[in-house]
């Protein structure tokens, strides 16, 4: 809501300056967005009026004008706007005139004519931001005066942010009620008497639907001149509202709105057809609004009708064939109370808002009609003559809001503000508010309600007022007091932070992507038909709820790629959202993506690539995190987003809890990006427990190592040959670990040879070398039973 | 015995000569060994008188401790330069870079959420996480939004199908704390959330914490109280704050917070338009009818609640003039925060 600050003076005119005024609503929640001053800074700018011209000997485009100012001589001035004539009153600049950016006025030769002072646009005046042309005064402005005061132009433009609570100050009377609560400064409002109607036509009015429009009010005026100059103050006060002048009509309803905060309708009477009906739309009624919008309406739309069909969307905007023109003669003149409720949301629902809309949905004041009307009356007949009949209005009581009583209760201010206020204070913010009471009891009243404050309604929209006038800064600060209930924290909770450090340790930087992928990128990775898809996402690559993190981290690590980063490790932990029966299921996952090199370039020069087991490796530290009482088992799996032969699913109890590989190489070409990639995946809720430490026995004997080499089927899994050796334990073997893996020149085709190495060790005594053999000789017995393995001479 | 001195003399000069540890024993046993020149004089003592013998015994004795003397000091100095040769061949450039794993870094917005986590925990406060799909009833009914209320068209919601949206606040995880946990309590909800905005300063996705304590005695007093000792743990120091009335519609009365500017001082700039101040948090006092919906008696108990943008205050922590960098992953941004 924009505002002149004259304007508002004119209502209410607090000691405060524009600052102070300014700082005021903001600390009381009228958040103030900007002030600016209504013209640039300008001096020595005049009413004056163009004599005479004619054109420029030497320049097409240009004219010689001879000026009046105001003095006993006329002034010659050389100008090019398309609309300089004869009689026209313009704002002039004369020499030693200095223009908003210090442009300053002298005496010119413009193609050889002198020129004493330039005739100005409302551009150039920093009154607007374009300009086509000569700014154009009133036939009436008093050449010679000061064109500062003649358009009074000292003054700023104030803008509030208004939260959606305070419609009761979307007006001039709302505004300058505010201000007077907070500065205990006098109101004026105008003065606001009925007219005397002096015919009796009236226009018949049906409300089909009393819940749409609980008061509907009207009048008909007839014989009004649409052509009459509307008076250069309201034209001021209305530009300085962001509303432009159109005609006396529109304007005087426009003004009233801005004034009362009333929204008004002005219709052609003879466009009408029979009689008024305010009504709900049905599904297919067309319309075409004032801005020559066709509206297929829905059903439901509340509508101003006549016999003929829709004539407006109610509340919202008026329609074109039955619009005001400035040939109108007869006019029938709309004031209405729309339900809130109804109204709410039907602008947006056809992707309108609109001043009148704005205020609807806010709540105007439901006693306000008549008042509005007859202002606008009066007005209207001032500007433009007319003759008005009977004020007629269509009350429905029961529809209509009412105002109640609340109770309101000093200690229970005290108990939600932090503090006492005194019972005089609080009644004195009360009276200020315009609301009336009694007391009930000691520190209890007894409240009523406004019939323009839809936001105070219970105790605490009470409790809230007294707060904001009182002012937040002088309630008190403190820390709470409470009791000290300790937050039960686990040893075992294996927390977010701990996995993101643990990635972070080795090499990962964190990434945050968005929650929305591009479905085709998506689709890259998996099946993505029953992806949940946003119905209006902010775009097509943002529109499909993501079901891995993959699709996300290949996207940053393509974005840094394409930015000459050679090596890269993202990490991610975030929530994916998972189709499954019978809906979406949320999943929070920890995921990474590497390329590039083992290590960053050095001078050690190792620039070997990483491979499968670098990225399993990673993944096997962040397990090492997981309680001990989970195994994890990789096995070989296929995922049409990897590569077929480095692709591995992670199990816990038999339940896949991850997945990792290489990118698939037609992947990698698709996205272009020269691979290997590597990636994992891990469903976070499976490592979230955390290991607990359990000492056990150290033996104080010496261990013993055994080194065998095996051959097996090259596809035999080397990790089934390992769990086989661990099921033999027989509490000897502390240790076991795969020291070499190799195939080609001197092994048998088809097979390959794993070195194991067993360390065996006793809590309580030192090992024979009989128990040893025995113990090797057992391993390999088992072996060679369940994987036909042999040693390896 | 007349050759005594030639020996010697002979003896130290080879020793002189030895130029390693092997050589000077070669010298050590060819005068002091068994079949050595100094100890075949020894030995032939015997051939001399009973009167001659402990004599000359003693200058010859004298003559091989003086040699061993020799010896044993040749040996330092040949341990010596042997050790400073080998010490010299393995000195290394130490300017060199040490041989590590790069560590990678925590995102800013991390950082940043753990700090503010940290503060609360440190007042008892608890975390909590719910889902980021919610129905219509817990993103606005429940927090006192109903259907076609202004305020939805403060929230520009993302949506699955009329009654399936994006959450836009993290709110809506409070909502089911509070049906689940008697009072008293003290949480914050950290979050990812979404509104169908993108510009300058606008991202559909951002990170959001808000808190909520509900007792029998907390107030506006303590709400400001609490907001105000986060700001200053969080940017680490005592910087103007003010608390400017404003309107939610689930906390009455609800205030928005604005700092001093970080960047200006309050002297006004760019970042805070000119005005001195930044708006870093909403919060108020819990809205009755929140209270209604949750099934808590508001007539016992009051709430304070709070909410804060993850991203913007890390952004004035860190002196980030572009939210979009956050989402980008460019790694130059990223290593900033390490």
């Amino acid at each position: 809501m924009q505002f002149s600050e004259q304007w508002l003076r004119e209502w209410v005119n607090p000691s405060a300056d524009s600052q102070e005024l300014v700082e005021r609503l903001t600390m009381a929640g009228l958040e103030v967005d900007s002030v600016n001053p209504v013209a640039g800074e300008f001096s020595n700018v005049f009413v004056a009026e163009v004599i005479s011209t004619k054109p420029h000997p030497d320049a097409d485009k240009l004219s010689l004008c001879q000026v009046s100012v105001g003095g006993e001589e006329l002034l010659q001035i050389v100008c090019g706007a398309p609309n300089v004539r004869e009689g026209l009153k313009i704002p002039c600049a004369v020499v030693g005139a200095v223009l908003p950016g210090s442009f300053k006025i002298k005496k010119a030769k413009l193609r050889g004519q002198a020129s004493f002072g330039m005739l100005c646009s409302e551009e150039e005046l920093g009154l607007a931001d374009s300009a086509d042309g000569l700014m154009e005064l009133p036939g009436d402005a008093p050449v010679g005066q000061n064109i500062r005061d003649y358009l009074h132009l000292d003054d700023s433009i104030i803008d509030v942010d208004l939260t959606p609570n305070r419609g009761d100050c979307l007006s001039m009377s709302g505004l300058a009620r505010e201000v007077g609560v907070l500065t205990s400064a006098a109101v004026t409002e105008p003065e606001i008497e009925p007219l005397s109607a002096t015919h009796q036509e009236t226009f018949p009015v049906n409300v089909v639907d009393p819940s749409v429009c609980p008061r509907y009010v009207g009048r008909v005026i007839k014989n009004i001149d649409n052509k009459a100059i509307t008076p250069l103050w309201m034209v001021e006060n209305l530009r300085r509202g962001g509303i432009r002048s159109i005609d006396p009509v529109v304007d005087v309803t426009n003004y009233v709105l801005l004034e009362l905060g009333q929204p008004m309708h002005a219709f052609s009477l003879d466009t009408l057809s029979e009689s008024l009906y305010v009504r709900l739309s049905e599904k297919g009624e067309q319309l075409t609004l004032i801005d020559g919008q066709e509206i297929k309406l829905d059903d439901g739309t509340p509508l101003i009708a006549d016999a003929n069909g829709p004539l407006a969307m109610a509340g919202v905007m008026g329609g074109a064939s039955s619009s005001v023109g400035s040939d109108t003669k007869n006019i029938f003149l709309e004031s209405a109370y729309f339900n809130p409720i109804v109204i709410a949301g039907k602008a947006r629902q056809y992707g309108l808002h609109t001043d009148s809309s704005h205020r609807f949905e806010r709540g105007v004041d439901y006693q306000l009609q008549r008042k509005a009307l007859e202002r606008a009356s009066r007005l209207l007949l001032d500007i433009a003559g007319g003759e008005p009949g009977p004020l007629v209005e269509v009350l429905n009581k029961d529809e209509l809001p009412s105002t109640c009583f609340i109770t309101l209760r000093s200690a229970r201010v005290a108990r939600v503000l932090g503090f006492h206020i005194e019972s005089e204070e609080i009644e004195g913010i009360l009276g200020r508010l315009g609301l009336s009471f009694d007391s009930e009891s000691e520190g209890v009243w007894r409240v009523q309600t406004l019939s323009y404050r839809f936001d105070i309604n219970i105790e605490a929209d009470l409790i809230e007022e007294l707060g904001r006038v009182h002012g937040y800064p002088r309630i008190p600060t403190r820390m709470p007091q409470a009791i000290l209930n300790p937050v039960l924290r686990l040893e075992s909770d294996l927390s977010v932070s701990r996995i993101k450090r643990n990635l972070v340790e080795q090499g990962y930087q964190e990434a945050i992507t968005y929650s929305f992928v591009d479905p085709d990128l998506q689709s890259l990775f998996q099946d993505n038909s029953n992806a949940l898809r946003l119905l209006n996402p902010i775009s097509s690559d943002l529109s499909e709820m993501r079901t891995s993190l993959w699709p996300g981290l290949i996207k940053a690590l393509q974005y840094n790629y394409n930015r000459q980063h050679d090596r890269i490790r993202l990490f991610e932990v975030g929530t994916c959202f998972v189709p499954e029966q019978g809906g979406i299921s949320e999943q929070q996952k920890v995921s990474g993506v590497i390329l590039g090199s083992k290590q960053d370039e050095s001078w050690t020069g190792d620039t070997t690539p990483v491979d499968f087991f670098d990225v399993k490796g990673d993944v096997e530290n962040l397990l090492g995190l997981v309680s001990t009482q989970a195994v994890f088992q990789f096995s070989s799996t296929d995922h049409p987003a990897l590569h077929p032969g480095q692709c591995a699913k992670i199990t816990k109890n038999n339940t896949c809890v991850g997945v990792l590989g290489a990118l698939h190489p037609k992947l990698c070409k698709s996205l272009q990006l020269d691979g290997p990639i590597y990636l994992f995946e891990l469903q976070l809720s499976e490592v979230s427990e955390g290991a607990i430490p359990y000492y056990t026995e150290i033996s104080r004997f010496p261990g013993v190592r055994r080194d065998i080499a095996l051959l097996l089927d090259e596809a035999q899994p080397s990790g089934d040959v390992i769990s086989a050796i661990k099921e033999q334990s027989c509490g000897l073997l502390r240790d076991v670990r795969i020291f070499d893996v190799y195939g080609g020149k001197g092994v048998q085709e088809g097979h390959k040879s794993i070195a194991v190495s067993l360390y065996l060790q006793h809590v309580e005594r030192t090992l024979g070398e009989d128990e040893v053999t025995e113990f090797v000789d057992g391993v390999l017995e088992k072996l060679k039973k369940e994987f036909n393995a042999t040693l390896r001479e | 015995m007349e050759n005594l001195n030639e020996i010697v003399a002979e003896a130290q000069s080879e020793i002189n000569l030895a130029e390693s540890p092997g050589n000077l024993d070669q010298v050590r046993v060819k005068y002091l060994g068994k079949k050595g020149l100094v100890t075949g004089l020894l030995k032939s003592l015997g051939k001399l008188t009973a009167e001659e013998r402990p004599k000359a015994g003693a200058v010859i004795n004298e003559a091989k401790v003086a040699l061993q003397e020799k010896l044993e000091e040749k040996k330092r100095q040949l341990e010596q330069s042997e050790m400073n040769e080998a010490l010299a061949a393995q000195s290394v450039d130490v300017t060199l870079p040490g041989r590590r794993r790069e560590q990678g870094g925590l995102h800013p917005v991390t950082r940043t959420l753990e700090r503010i986590e940290n503060y609360f925990f440190s007042l008892g406060f608890d975390s909590v996480t719910g889902p980021e799909i919610v129905d219509d009833y817990h993103n606005f009914e429940a927090l006192n939004i109903p259907d076609h209320h202004p305020a939805r068209a403060m929230h520009d919601t993302f949506y699955f199908n009329p009654n399936s949206v994006l959450r836009t606040h993290t709110s809506s995880v409070q909502v089911k704390e509070m049906k689940v946990t008697p009072p008293p309590m003290r949480i914050i909800c950290p979050g990812r959330v979404y509104r169908c905005d993108s510009d300058l300063t606008h991202t559909p996705m951002f990170n959001q914490i808000e808190g909520l304590m509900v007792d029998e005695n907390v107030s506006f007093a303590e709400l400001k109280g609490i907001i105000e000792g986060f700001l200053q743990d969080f940017f680490e120091k005592e910087s103007a704050v003010r608390f400017r009335p404003s309107y939610f519609p689930f906390t009455e009365p609800s205030a928005e917070v604005d700092i001093q500017c970080v960047m200006c001082g309050g002297k006004g700039c760019r970042v805070c338009s000119h005005t001195g101040w930044i708006e870093v948090l909403g919060c108020g006092m819990v809205h009755p009818n929140v209270f209604k919906h949750a099934g808590i008696d508001s007539e016992r108990y009051t709430g304070l609640a709070f909410g804060m943008g993850v991203d913007r205050l890390s952004m004035l922590r860190y002196g980030i003039n572009d939210l979009r960098l956050f989402f980008e992953n460019d790694l130059n941004f990223l290593r900033q925060f390490n």
